[in-house]
């Protein structure tokens, strides 16, 4: 995964609370079967009139924000389904920042696993944030991982929160399944201690068993 | 020692590893899988070189994009046909077990789990669905990741986990008569918030809680991760194990007893701690609607539409505009006035025997509105449909103006061809309200199955506490 440092980018603002995940990534999407091309359909209903016609309404479809790199949002988003499809859309629609007071468990997991940093500002620096966003046209800020500083030109500055270990994942855009294979040993003595299975009392109509145990 | 709560027992029995500040990594016992978010993670580990650890832990359905209608004809829908055709690939390259459509034990997920008895207390489970929630109602530790951790927990059968805050969720008292499970839950997402539980696990308890059958604890635990929690849980007891005994993947006879001495050590110890504890009375509870696109936006049947300047939160003030707007709805308007379109009993909520039994119970010998286009049963699971039928539930459901479907997740997402057009209302035993969850501009109202059941019959919804609702869970 490419590993996050700090960022500059121009902001892109959605002033909404409870963004849930299919908004991001509605249903008709979910049926694809690799995790490339989300970006196109990100915030489709939104987005999109019917034929797919860009809607003007839309803040990102708003000629000021072409091109913003950093999303500002508000509270609890990403909420509703597990879909990874949400944060695959946000990457590659081409944000590598989101700033938000709070994030739904799954997806604010989900965003460490795509190399976007989900920082968490409090209430009143989002605010802050939209505010100044609103006022200059082309507002960029840079995010600095290393610091956990968030800044614009103009002197304001953030410090925000991580935990170290997910903050160590962005860094060094760690491999979560080669970081936990190296606990081989570990899984296979849990493994002997616990003999976990799931034996089958009775027959059920069930296929594919035939290479494993 | 000290007092531990049960989600800590549960968490300490599977930790493989941990290092302080580090997240441990937890051994996962049982992995469920569907077609809309595991093809990713099987390419994934294809292109690694990467075997699935554990095939015979792991469980594979297809529920998400199923049609509900005759399972014999071609599936047209190309997209969903390439899905079902990866699984089998991926099921049949790796040895997973997989229950495709024609199985006779198809069905939603989180609806076999339980009923084949694959899910067992004390587990951890884990499923690429943010609904696996469910399984918590057996006293597990179970709950929904994305699909680059089903690739990982493919390739070791663990999973890199911090420790949760604690959430304690007491429902006191008793039931009135007309209030189901969804109802409860329906009403503490509306105390707590769709972000109230965020960070933490719940635990469920209380006298309530306690009288409720598996089918509404399941419920209950299902729609947790509503209210921003990522893992809701009951701990087992004599209504656990009388629903497990039996079940396909359930140990026999002496096996069953000594698992059950081992079940009855997983209960919350006196004396322990929680971060949180949220109190909730039953007996004040009324049948529960939402009225806007989150589940929290939820009122009784009895309440009015509320007005954006009833919240005093400027955000909030914005939400139920552009809700009201999204929903068609004028503040101030009686729920039980508002019309309904369509009716969908189903989903991985309430799609089981008891949420049936219930509404077939309500609409047996009465007939739907004629403003209803369409009302629609999708049991759970064709276990659930096959037993259903033996009672006889088809007939007085096709008597009454229903359908009777074939099982699978259905109109709760829209994956299949069961879509609410758009600007149509439903009354949906379902679990999200959100925009175009059940279909592009779709309003959805979320409601228990004797609730849809009675807005069928009615044409709007109704106090179901005026109705028969004997037996009703």
């Amino acid at each position: 995964m490419q590993p996050f440092m700090t960022h500059t980018g121009m902001v892109a603002p959605l002033d909404r609370v409870n963004v849930d995940t299919d908004q991001m990534v509605p249903k008709q999407f979910l049926k694809a079967l690799t995790r490339e091309g989300f970006g196109r359909i990100l915030f489709y209903d939104w987005r999109y009139l019917p034929g797919e016609k860009p809607n003007p309404e839309f803040v990102l479809n708003f000629p000021r924000y072409k091109g913003a790199s950093v999303l500002l949002a508000r509270a609890n988003f990403g909420c509703g389904s597990s879909r990874e499809h949400a944060p695959w859309g946000v990457k590659d629609y081409g944000f590598r920042v989101i700033i938000a007071p709070s994030y739904a468990d799954i997806f604010y997991n989900n965003c460490f696993k795509n190399g976007i940093l989900p920082a968490t500002l409090t209430e009143e620096q989002v605010e802050e944030l939209f505010q100044r966003n609103e006022k200059a046209e082309g507002y960029s800020l840079t995010v600095n991982l290393p610091n956990q500083t968030i800044a614009d030109k103009h002197g304001l500055m953030f410090k925000f929160e991580i935990a170290p270990s997910r903050k160590e994942v962005l860094l060094k855009g760690l491999d979560d399944i080669g970081t936990s294979m190296q606990h081989a040993a570990a899984i296979d003595s849990y493994e002997k201690a616990h003999t976990a299975t799931a034996t089958m009392f009775d027959p059920v109509d069930v296929k594919y068993y035939s290479n494993g145990r | 020692m000290p007092p531990k709560t049960l989600y800590q027992k549960i968490w300490d029995n599977h930790v493989v590893w941990e290092e302080p500040g580090q997240p441990a990594l937890i051994y996962i016992d049982r992995h469920l899988i569907h077609e809309g978010t595991s093809p990713q993670a099987f390419a994934g580990l294809r292109s690694e070189g990467r075997k699935v650890r554990r095939p015979d832990l792991s469980f594979a359905v297809m529920d998400h994009s199923v049609p509900t209608t005759s399972r014999t004809l071609p599936i047209l829908d190309n997209d969903a046909k390439l899905q079902f055709d990866a699984l089998e690939k991926n099921c049949r390259e790796f040895g997973v077990r997989l229950f495709d459509m024609n199985s006779r034990n198809q069905g939603i997920v989180h609806i076999i789990g339980p009923e084949l008895g694959i899910t067992q207390p004390g587990q951890t489970i884990v499923c690429g669905d943010s609904h696996t929630s469910t399984h918590g109602a057996f006293g597990t530790l179970a709950f929904g990741i994305g699909t680059s951790e089903v690739e990982h927990v493919l390739a070791t059968q663990c999973l890199g986990q911090s420790r949760s805050k604690t959430l304690h969720i007491l429902v006191h008292g008793k039931r009135p008569k007309g209030v189901t499970a969804k109802d409860i839950i329906l009403a503490i997402i509306g105390k707590i918030g769709i972000g109230g539980g965020t960070g933490h696990v719940a635990e469920y308890g209380g006298e309530a809680i306690r009288a409720l059958s598996m089918d509404g604890r399941m419920t209950v635990c299902n729609m947790t991760i509503e209210g921003g929690a990522r893992a809701g849980m009951v701990a087992p007891d004599e209504t656990t194990f009388a629903y497990l005994e039996g079940r396909a993947f359930v140990p026999r006879g002496k096996a069953f007893q000594e698992a059950v001495e081992r079940w009855k050590q997983l209960r919350t110890d006196d004396g322990a701690r929680f971060d949180m504890t949220v109190e909730l009375h039953a007996e004040q509870l009324a049948p529960q609607v939402t009225w806007g696109t989150n589940p929290g936006m939820v009122t009784s049947v009895t309440a009015r539409v509320p007005d954006p300047h009833d919240f005093k939160d400027l955000n909030d003030q914005k939400a139920t505009e552009s809700a009201l707007k999204y929903m068609g709805l004028k503040p101030g308007t009686p729920i039980m006035d508002i019309p309904v379109d369509r009716v969908f009993i189903g989903s991985c909520t309430n799609s089981r025997l008891d949420d049936l039994r219930a509404a077939a119970h309500l609409v047996a010998g009465k007939h739907v509105a004629k403003n209803i286009k369409q009302a629609l049963i999708v049991p759970g699971s064709r276990g659930i449909k096959s037993q259903a039928e033996k009672e006889g539930l088809d007939k007085i459901f096709t008597e009454a103006g229903f359908e009777w479907r074939d099982a699978g997740c259905s109109m709760c997402i829209g994956m299949n061809a069961d879509v609410l057009p758009p600007h149509e209302r439903s009354a949906s035993t379902s679990n999200r309200n959100f925009e175009g969850r059940q279909g592009k501009d779709s309003r959805t109202h979320l409601v228990s199955p004797v609730m849809a059941a009675a807005a069928a019959i009615a044409g709007h919804f109704v106090d179901v506490r005026e109705f028969d609702v004997a037996h009703v869970e």
